[in-house]
């Protein structure tokens, strides 16, 4: 036996083997999705589509799920898991559309604009705010920037005004915006700038050769020709934000509160929890088969979303071909 | 190449050479000169942000670091002076790569072998790609409870403890560890295809010439010339294995390295312990420990080794042929 794996490997063997190891790749997947929809049958099947919807006291709804015991009774399986997505989208938006905003800047820099030295600089910092761990950024906010945000930016005539409601101690939706920003500009900043590289210089020469500034050439030529890359980078950038779990529970405050838009400006300092900080946040207590469930649908929600935006990312690509941008 | 690349050394770009005509910013709309101040500001910004991170993270890691914490065990008790040190996270980091990286490494470079090598049926092998692209999309904390589910089956049992009554946890080394390979699997499997794919045709055609089968010219002639960007694809797995909370936190993560039962090596990959993210998490105010020195001193440590693999891959990458070597990282399929 150890003789013929010894001995040359016939080609026909060797593409078979390296096949065969492939598609465990696509089994993997393939196990994930059922595992995660098994999983969530129960909850599903228990509140069908109003699940999304909102109504009760989430906090309840977890307490009763978790205390529901080994075979807990229909009525232990309901959950509106409306406070939580909208926690998800109100941090995912601002920060994507923040991150677009400062990612295409920041590419303009680094390609056109800085000197060699500077992006000499700028593209290991890139590199380095792509890489710190997620539990770093974490740490940075609830250690620092909460506090900060606590002492100098709450009053206490905000803390009265909400105290009926919710406890405001320096966590909760901008300081969340604002390091889910930095996190996932990296990201956008990578692709962005490979796809301005990727335009044509002379079409930014022509524009040139017409009298426009190189700023403005670099505004109305090569960014417009590298519009898929942009919303590429932010479909990629949004699925990253979607599914940042640990930085969301750490900073983002963990309550069942969901932020109200008609506090004003106080809505950026409401605690709120995440859909993916839910499932990290409760992880201890998924013995319960009810609270199981639920982590599981969530769970799945990330999964469906990931889905989608990544074949919307794909759609969206495709145009790219058109311009011969590759990317 | 007539790729856009003005700040290539050597290469002068005709509009830079031109200074005279150039126009200055002062004569420009206010629009432009608004557009440059911000990119200007932006790119510095991002700068200031990276240096204070830095910055901050190692002016409290020399506050607090002590070298006894890097060789001490950790301990359950309440009080900062004898809940010891951070070698239990160490160890559990250490294992961890190990476990994942002996998973993903055979998984991503075969992948990409036959991906690009092979790739017959093409429709299979564009759902190969397809199913990487979803496992890089998906969130860290769904692959932390597909694990969980995965290893809860009765017949994965004897990869992680069970408890009393024969229900099983699903909670080990070894299932943290598999997770944790489908988080590298993405960026090693780019980087191997992209090397393959920039190996020029006419080296695998005089391998063919001379009489070599496909996979004799996989042995000695592929691998070899790719072996620097799986060097790359290595190091960018490894950063995102060591840099991964949300899958340590539910899959794996205990106070100390508890072993299982089993035979010497086989019940540490069926026990549980700590990583340094872990270890930071749960010291923080966020976690039950509120113990923010311990907290830094770790994050100090693991920010050191982020810094050194991030080295690691600047010089690996300069040999590939990407332009700004950003791709790499952000590890984009």
């Amino acid at each position: 036996m150890l003789e013929r794996l010894r001995a040359p490997w016939s080609d026909r063997r060797a593409e078979l083997t390296l096949g065969a190891v492939s598609l465990l790749v696509g089994v993997a997947v393939v196990a994930m999705i059922a595992f995660v929809a098994v999983q969530a049958w129960p909850t599903l099947r228990h509140n069908g589509l109003s699940f999304f919807g909102s109504g009760g006291d989430l906090k309840e709804q977890f307490e009763t799920m978790q205390n529901a015991g080994p075979h807990p009774p229909a009525s232990a399986y309901h959950f509106r898991a409306w406070p939580l997505i909208w926690g998800t989208l109100i941090v995912t938006a601002p920060a994507v559309l923040l991150g677009i905003v400062v990612a295409v800047l920041s590419s303009i820099f680094i390609v056109e604009l800085a000197p060699v030295r500077l992006r000499r600089v700028v593209i290991p910092v890139v590199r380095l705010l792509a890489s710190v761990p997620s539990v770093i950024y974490g740490l940075v906010g609830i250690l620092v920037v909460v506090p900060f945000v606590l002492e100098h930016v709450i009053s206490d005539s905000d803390k009265v005004a909400l105290q009926d409601t919710v406890l405001l101690n320096g966590t909760g939706v901008g300081v969340t915006i604002v390091i889910l920003t930095i996190m996932i500009t990296p990201i956008m900043i990578a692709l962005i700038c490979e796809a301005l590289l990727a335009v044509p210089n002379s079409w930014r020469e022509g524009a040139i050769a017409l009298g426009c500034n190189p700023v403005r050439a670099m505004l109305a030529v090569t960014v417009r020709a590298a519009r898929p890359a942009i919303v590429a980078a932010a479909v990629l950038a949004t699925a990253r934000a979607l599914g940042e779990a640990i930085m969301v529970s750490m900073v983002g405050g963990a309550t069942n509160f969901a932020p109200r838009i008609s506090d004003g400006l106080t809505f950026f300092l409401e605690p709120f929890r995440s859909v993916a900080a839910a499932i990290v946040d409760y992880h201890e207590g998924i013995g319960a088969p009810a609270l199981k469930s639920a982590l599981y649908t969530l769970a799945l929600l990330l999964l469906f979303s990931a889905f989608v935006l990544s074949v919307g990312g794909y759609l969206i690509k495709l145009p790219m071909r058109k311009y011969q941008v590759r990317g | 190449m007539s790729t856009y690349a003005p700040y290539r050394r050597g290469s002068r770009d005709p509009l830079r050479g031109a200074r005279g005509r150039r126009s200055s910013p002062g004569e420009w709309r206010w629009s432009d000169r608004l557009a440059l101040a911000a990119a200007w500001g932006t790119g510095l910004l991002l700068c200031v942000i990276a240096g204070a991170i830095v910055i901050y993270m190692a002016f409290r890691g020399v506050q607090y670091l002590r070298p006894a914490m890097l060789v001490e065990h950790t301990n359950p008790s309440i009080s900062q002076a004898e809940s010891g040190g951070f070698l239990d996270p160490i160890e559990g980091t250490a294992l961890l790569t190990l476990i994942g990286l002996a998973f993903v490494f055979p998984l991503a470079v075969c992948t990409a072998l036959w991906v690009v090598e092979y790739g017959r049926p093409n429709w299979l092998a564009r759902i190969v790609e397809s199913a990487i692209e979803i496992v890089a999309g998906t969130p860290d904390i769904v692959l932390a409870v597909f694990g969980l589910a995965l290893f809860q089956l009765p017949f994965m049992s004897v990869f992680s403890l069970k408890a009393q009554g024969g229900g099983v946890f699903g909670r080990s080394f070894i299932a943290a560890g598999a997770m944790l390979s489908l988080i590298a699997l993405p960026p090693l499997f780019a980087a191997t295809r992209d090397g393959l794919l920039s190996v020029p045709s006419h080296m695998r055609e005089a391998a063919y010439a001379l009489g070599k089968t496909k996979i004799a010219t996989i042995r000695s002639v592929l691998l070899p010339s790719v072996r620097s960007n799986i060097a790359a694809g290595v190091t960018l797995g490894v950063s995102r294995i060591i840099g991964d909370t949300a899958i340590i936190v539910v899959l794996v993560d205990s106070l100390r390295v508890e072993s299982g039962s089993g035979g010497p090596v086989l019940s540490l990959f069926k026990g549980t312990g700590p990583t340094l993210t872990s270890y930071v998490y749960d010291n923080s105010p966020a976690g039950e420990g509120g113990a923010p020195q311990k907290a830094y001193a770790a994050a100090f440590v693991l920010m050191l080794l982020v810094l050194g693999l991030n080295l690691l891959v600047s010089r690996f990458g300069r040999s590939s042929a990407d332009e700004t070597g950003l791709t790499a990282a952000g590890a984009v399929v």
